[in-house]
Parts: structure tokens; C-alpha cells; sequence
């Protein structure tokens, strides 16, 4: 990975419109969140948009905004823009792969906005991360099948023979959401099997303790290959071009693939510990989550070590920031996950606070940071001008650090406190507490989660913002000024 | 090896997808048929309690509530005893929810009554003080959708093989049925005999008054499903 490339005129209009994307919906998506997060602490809030505004209407929004809006687009955006630098190949250079990308794109919004409507209007399937009706997951088919075209077509016409790991982590992505996806939402439509009834309604193929195995198979692994293989794929690309240094093994680089490719699939048990599904297959989903370590630990400190030597551009430059706390945050989350997966840890984690304080600081602090910091690197490149503000970067970056510490230290102790009153009995052994009890002591610590989301969600304003002055106010660069590692960045 | 499929996106595809593919075809196909048998006394969902499990959907009741009772003494003291896979077999899709912000509701209906669910639906600080849950006023006024409910149950009975029209034995011992009609038009009139019970237990006149009109407000749709939780 040198730093200079030779000048391919690479067609980065695809990976443009998904920059949009992204803001757009991290904006919307997380603005519901902290709207939502405050809702908790303060309920009078629910009433504000009538039927529309109720927590239980909004969260499901929430979760696919920023999930299938902010990291999926994301994914996509630097797709388009990593994608044609690895493989050393230029959009351009085939008419085919650029209407697809186009095509591509508009399908996604189309699906995105029709998702965002048909929440807002209570049409769900309830399964979570999978709640869009079947007429909508035929378009989120095509517009994956179209990605699968672009991601193959551009493999085909490759100058560089060697797949890049970049690569790897892309095909991993395409192919497993792929399959968790189409079995996930097998429903019948009801309109066309009786005749009746509204005609996007539909049932579930699989009934009770099988569709939540199928469910909890997908959902986990949902948070694999969206929230981390395609995430890896960025690290692996943007940490080395950023720092100008080579990622620091390659073995492990192999290991931590296979290692995530032939694990992760088990561990989707570990959320029905203790539920209906047969004994066994929760002991292999605890088991496995804890060897899951392994391969997350793998790339992380994979990546940690390629700033060996070179930790002073931690201090010098917010992008190296924001990676390496970036895979911080990947450390903690993938070793908080596996010890929720303990059987008797579960027994108190589960169905608590705890669980959303350990997606968040997944989210947050591993997905969140390294899009922004994808799209800071990209934005110069695909605009020609500098970023605007670094000083800018640097507010936003502690802003949210300390959003995401408020968020999951405040879970943490909400989540304990709630699981451990649940069970507390009296010297004759019955519940201390009545469940109300257990909510009411929870308000302060929604409070601090609610401000925590604030902080992240200024920063979230703050990255649009630079982002927006540096395409339309930043300082013009030459070619040559971009062949550099380090993103141009204006000192104010 | 490694190297040489680097080099070969297909067989690195392929190679891919059989490693991911593994772990789903061992874990969950061997379970599949052993997990769908009903226990003993549960029957399909009328098709208004079908009609309020829509509405529980469409609210996303599930994002706080779980219907899910874990083998501990703690879970069952407060919540009844524990859930049997077989309870679950007409449930398309399972609710066991991911987060209690509020109580299990799996056997809700064991202990809860229709006029209750009538107030705490209304305003639940009325009932509960410090509840954080939201009031579901709307439902009052909003009208259940009788005929999609109709359309799932046909639809389940003709493609599952769901017991409709079925004698099954309950735990006592005694024998239910639960009717679906052929047409709408009869279901429809089930429907509302069933709602005029549930109707009878409230005291909300305009519901009372929409019921005896004919219409079906998805109040009531809901009750009859909570409190067909037990
Ligand atoms: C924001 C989270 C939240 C949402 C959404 C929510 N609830 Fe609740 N629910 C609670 C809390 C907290 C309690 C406990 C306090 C109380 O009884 O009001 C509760 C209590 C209940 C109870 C009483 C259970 C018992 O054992 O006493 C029922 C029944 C209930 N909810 C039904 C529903 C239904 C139906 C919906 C969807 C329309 C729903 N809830 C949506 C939070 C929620």
C-alpha cells in the first residue's frame, strides 16, 4: 500500500451520491435516537406527533435509519471509491458498471424512503433489523443483487490481480447477507393466498421457537457482516493509506478472515440463552462467542500494530484518531459481547439496559467513528479540495468520545441494577420488588444515555457541516496535492 | 492455498459461502420439526385476537415487552410458570422481544382483566404512577383490520396445516374449537360476537357505541389478544 498511486482517473460520481446518503440518513437516524433515548427518561415526550411519535412507532426507524440508512450507505459509498483504487481499474472505463451503479443507488434510496414511510405508518413484521414488509425486501434484493453486479463486474475487469483484503471483507459482506436475508424474511403473502385483506401483509414461513432461531441466526449476524466485516474492509483500506504505513501482518490479516468467516455464524445462539431452543445449541452459542475473540481481537490489533513507530500522528491527525479509537471501541465491544454470552452473566444481562449499552459502544465508538473517518478521507478526493476545518474535527471527535463513555457507562449500571432487582428476594424469599420499582430507579441513568446521544449527535452535525463547507468552501487542490497520504487539511 | 485463491475471486466466493453456510445448516435445520409441535392446550388465535396481535405489531408493543418466561424462580414468581416451545407454535411471528422496559406479557392474560387493560392502555400513569409507557389513545378511535387478520388465518390454515375448525383437547380435558368460516362475511360476523363480549367488560361509551354499530376499534382487538395470553 505506497502512497502514490499512478494517476488512473478514477470515476468516483457512485461513491459521491452515497457520501450524501450517508450524512443524510446518520442525521435522520440518529436524530430519532436521541429523541427516542430522551422519551425513556421523559415520557411526556411520546405525545408530541400523536400516533406517529410513541417510542414503539419511532424505534424500529431508529434502528433501520441507522443501520440499513447511515452504515449501509456508508458501506456502499466507500464501495465505490475503495473498490476502484485496490482492484486498479476506473468506473469509466466500463458503461455497464456505471449505469449499475447509478441504477444502483436510486433503487436504494427508492427502498429507504419507503421503508422510513411504511414505519412511520406501523407496517412492520416486528422481526428486528427485518421489519420491512415483502414488497420492500424484493427491492432491497435488487438493489443487493445490483451491488453484487457492480462488486463482481469490477473483480472482472481488474488490472491488480490479487484481491486486496479489502476485498475480502466486501465478498464476505455481499454473499452472507445475501443468504441470512432471504431466509430470514421467507413469508407468504396473505392477499394472494386467500383473496382478502391489505396486499403487502404477510406471515412468517417459520412459527414460534424456529422463527426465533432463524431470526436471532440472522440478526446476529446482521451485526457480523454489516456493523463488521464491511467495516473491517474500511479500516484495512483507510488506516494504512492514511498513516502511510503497511498493515503490519499479513498472517494475521489471513487468520482473523477465516478465523470471523467459520465463527461467527455459531454464535447467533447466545441471544436464547435460557429461551425454548434445545439446550445444545445455546451451549455452542455461548461457546462460540467466547473463541470469537480470537479473530476480532486478530484484526484489531492487527491494525493497532500498523501504527507501530508512528503513534505521533495520533496526537497530529483526527482521522488517526478516530480509527484508532475506532478499533478501541471494536476491542471492548467484542470482548463485552462474548461475557454477556456466559450463561450465568446472561441470566442478568438479558433483557436489561445492558445490551443496548453494548450494541452502542459497537456502533458508536467501532461503525460510527470509522465511517466519519472514511468520509473525511474520502471527501478531498472526490471533491478536489480540502477538508475545511481540522480544528472542527478535533471538538467533534471529544464530543462524541465522551458521548459514547456517557452512553455505555450509564447502560452499564442501568442494566445491572435492573437485572439484579429483578431477582432480589426477601429473607423469606419473595421479590423484593415490584417491576415498576425497577423502572423508576432507571431515570437518572436514561438521562445521562440521552445526553450522551446528544454529544455524539452534535458531532454528527459538526462532521455534515465540515463536510459541507469543505465541498463547497474549501480550498481547490491540484492532483498532485492529493497524491499524498495524510487527507489535506485546512489548520483552523 | 490462501494466495491462490487471492487470485480467483470465484473460488474465493465459493470458499466463502460454504465457511458461512456451515454453522446455519447444523444448528438450526435438525430442531426444525421437533420445535413446531403444539403443547397440549394451545389452540390457533381467533381472528379477532389475531386482528390485535396486528395492532401489538404495528405499535411495536415488543420493543419494551418480552413474551418469553425464563426457568428461574425470580421469572416465575412474578411472571407465571415458564415458557414451553410448544406454546409458541401458531405464533407467526414469535414476540419474544429483546428488552424489557416493561413486564413479560406472555401470561398477561392469566392476570390482567379486560378493564384494566381498558385504563392502563388510556393512560398507564393512571394506573401504574412513574410508568414510562406510552398511552395508546388512538387505539380507541382507529378501527382493527378485521379482514387482513381473516386473510391470515385462512392463509395459515391452507399453507401450515393450522388447526381451524379443529377439536383439540385442552389441559382440563375439555375439547376447543376455534371457527373460520368460509366466507368474510360469516367471519366477520363471529368477529363481532366476539367483540361484544370483550366490549361489555368496558366502559369507554364510544367504543361501546362503535361495537354496537358494527365496527371494531382496535381497543378491543388488542384486549382480546392480551388476554388471550396465559
Ligand atoms: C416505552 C416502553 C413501552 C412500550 C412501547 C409499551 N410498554 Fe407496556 N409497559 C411498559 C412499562 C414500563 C410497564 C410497567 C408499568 C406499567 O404497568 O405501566 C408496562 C406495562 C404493561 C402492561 C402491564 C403488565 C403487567 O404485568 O402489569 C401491559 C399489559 C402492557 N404494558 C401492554 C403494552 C402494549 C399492548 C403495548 C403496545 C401497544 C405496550 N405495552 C407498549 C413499557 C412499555
Amino acid at each position: 500500500m505506497g502512497g502514490n498511486q499512478t494517476p488512473l482517473a478514477y470515476d468516483y460520481t457512485v461513491a459521491r451520491l452515497f457520501l450524501y446518503a450517508t450524512i443524510l440518513f446518520g442525521i435522520i437516524g440518529m436524530t430519532i435516537g436521541v429523541f427516542i433515548a430522551f422519551q425513556m427518561a421523559f415520557p411526556e415526550l411520546n405525545y408530541l406527533f400523536g400516533e406517529y411519535g410513541t417510542f414503539s412507532r419511532l424505534r424500529p426507524i431508529h434502528t433501520n435509519g441507522v443501520a440499513f440508512g447511515f452504515t449501509v450507505s456508508g458501506i456502499f459509498a466507500t464501495w465505490y471509491y475503495v473498490g476502484q483504487r485496490v482492484l486498479k481499474v476506473s468506473m469509466a472505463e466500463s458503461p455497464f458498471l456505471m449505469v449499475v451503479g447509478k441504477l444502483h443507488f436510486a433503487v436504494y434510496i427508492l427502498t429507504i424512503l419507503l421503508a422510513v414511510v411504511t414505519l412511520f405508518a406501523g407496517i412492520t413484521t416486528s422481526k428486528e433489523y427485518a421489519e420491512l414488509e415483502w414488497p420492500l425486501d424484493l427491492l432491497v434484493v435488487v438493489f443487493w443483487v445490483l451491488w453484487g453486479v457492480s462488486i463482481f463486474g469490477l473483480i472482472g475487469i481488474r488490472r491488480e490481480r490479487t484481491l486486496y483484503i479489502s476485498i475480502w471483507y466486501y465478498i464476505a459482506t455481499f454473499l452472507a447477507v445475501a443468504m441470512l436475508f432471504l431466509f430470514n424474511n421467507m413469508a407468504v403473502p396473505t392477499a394472494l393466498v386467500s383473496g382478502h385483506g391489505d396486499w403487502y401483509h404477510s406471515v412468517s414461513w417459520y412459527a414460534g421457537t424456529n422463527d426465533a432461531l432463524v431470526q436471532w441466526w440472522y440478526g446476529h449476524n446482521a451485526v457480523a457482516f454489516v456493523f463488521t466485516t464491511p467495516i473491517v474492509a474500511m479500516i484495512y483500506y483507510f488506516l494504512p493509506k492514511e498513516s502511510g504505513q503497511a498493515v503490519y501482518s499479513y498472517k494475521l490479516s489471513l487468520l482473523s478472515f477465516w478465523g470471523l468467516m467459520f465463527v461467527y455464524l455459531w454464535a447467533g445462539g447466545h441471544h436464547l440463552i435460557y429461551s425454548t431452543v434445545p439446550d445444545w445449541m445455546q451451549t455452542m452459542g455461548s461457546v462460540f462467542s467466547i473463541v470469537l475473540i480470537l479473530p476480532s481481537w486478530g484484526s484489531a490489533i492487527n491494525m493497532l500494530l500498523t501504527m507501530k513507530g508512528e503513534w505521533n500522528q495520533l496526537q497530529s491527525n483526527p482521522l488517526i484518531k478516530f480509527m484508532v479509537l475506532g478499533s478501541t471501541f471494536y476491542m471492548l465491544s467484542t470482548l463485552e459481547g462474548p461475557i454477556q454470552a456466559i450463561k450465568s452473566v446472561n441470566a442478568l444481562a438479558h433483557f436489561t439496559d445492558w445490551i443496548p449499552g453494548h450494541v452502542h459502544d459497537g456502533t458508536l465508538g467501532w461503525v460510527g467513528f470509522m465511517i466519519i473517518a472514511s468520509m473525511y478521507h474520502m471527501t478531498p478526493r472526490l471533491f478536489k479540495r480540502e477538508l475545511y476545518s481540522k480544528s472542527l474535527m478535533e471538538t467533534q471527535f471529544w464530543l462524541q468520545t465522551i458521548g459514547i463513555v456517557l452512553y455505555f457507562s450509564s447502560m452499564w449500571i442501568a442494566g445491572i441494577t435492573q437485572g439484579m432487582m429483578w431477582r432480589a428476594t426477601d429473607e423469606f424469599g419473595n421479590l423484593s420488588y415490584s417491576f415498576i420499582d425497577t423502572v423508576v430507579v432507571l431515570h437518572p441513568y436514561y438521562t445521562v444515555r440521552a445526553i450522551g446521544g446528544l454529544l455524539y449527535l452534535t458531532g454528527i452535525f459538526i462532521w455534515a457541516y465540515n463536510i459541507y463547507k469543505t465541498i463547497t468552501d474549501g480550498r481547490k487542490l491540484e492532483d498532485k496535492e492529493l497524491n499524498v497520504n495524510r487527507s489535506p487539511m485546512s489548520a483552523n | 492455498m490462501f494466495h491462490w485463491l487471492e487470485e480467483r475471486p470465484f473460488f474465493f466466493a465459493v470458499g466463502v459461502f460454504t465457511v458461512v453456510s456451515f454453522a446455519g445448516l447444523i444448528e438450526i435445520l435438525p430442531n426444525f420439526a421437533e420445535a413446531s409441535r403444539p403443547t397440549v392446550g394451545t389452540k390457533p388465535y381467533s381472528t379477532l385476537e389475531l386482528a390485535g396481535r396486528h395492532v401489538y405489531i404495528a405499535d411495536s408493543c415488543n420493543a419494551c415487552h418480552s413474551q418469553l418466561i425464563r426457568p428461574f424462580k425470580s421469572e416465575t414468581d412474578r411472571y407465571g410458570m415458564y415458557s414451553l416451545s410448544g406454546e409458541y407454535a401458531y405464533d407467526r411471528p414469535f414476540l419474544w422481544g429483546s428488552k424489557r422496559a416493561g413486564p413479560d406479557l406472555h401470561r398477561v392474560g392469566a392476570y390482567r382483566t379486560t378493564d384494566w387493560h381498558e385504563n392502563h392502555m388510556w393512560e398507564p400513569v393512571s394506573v401504574v404512577p412513574g410508568s414510562i409507557m406510552p398511552a395508546y389513545k388512538h387505539m380507541f378511535s382507529n378501527q382493527a383490520d378485521i379482514e387482513t387478520a381473516y386473510a391470515e388465518a385462512v392463509t395459515v390454515n391452507k399453507v401450515f396445516n393450522v388447526p381451524y375448525n379443529t377439536n383439540i383437547t385442552m389441559r382440563d380435558g375439555s375439547t376447543a374449537n376455534v371457527k373460520l368460516p368460509a366466507t368474510y362475511d360469516e367471519a366477520k360476523a363471529d368477529v363481532l360476537a366476539e367483540a361484544k363480549i370483550i366490549a361489555s367488560g368496558m366502559k369507554n361509551q364510544d367504543v361501546k357505541d362503535a361495537v354496537e354499530r358494527g365496527e371494531i376499534p382496535q381497543i378491543v382487538a388488542l384486549i382480546a389478544y392480551l388476554n388471550s395470553l396465559k
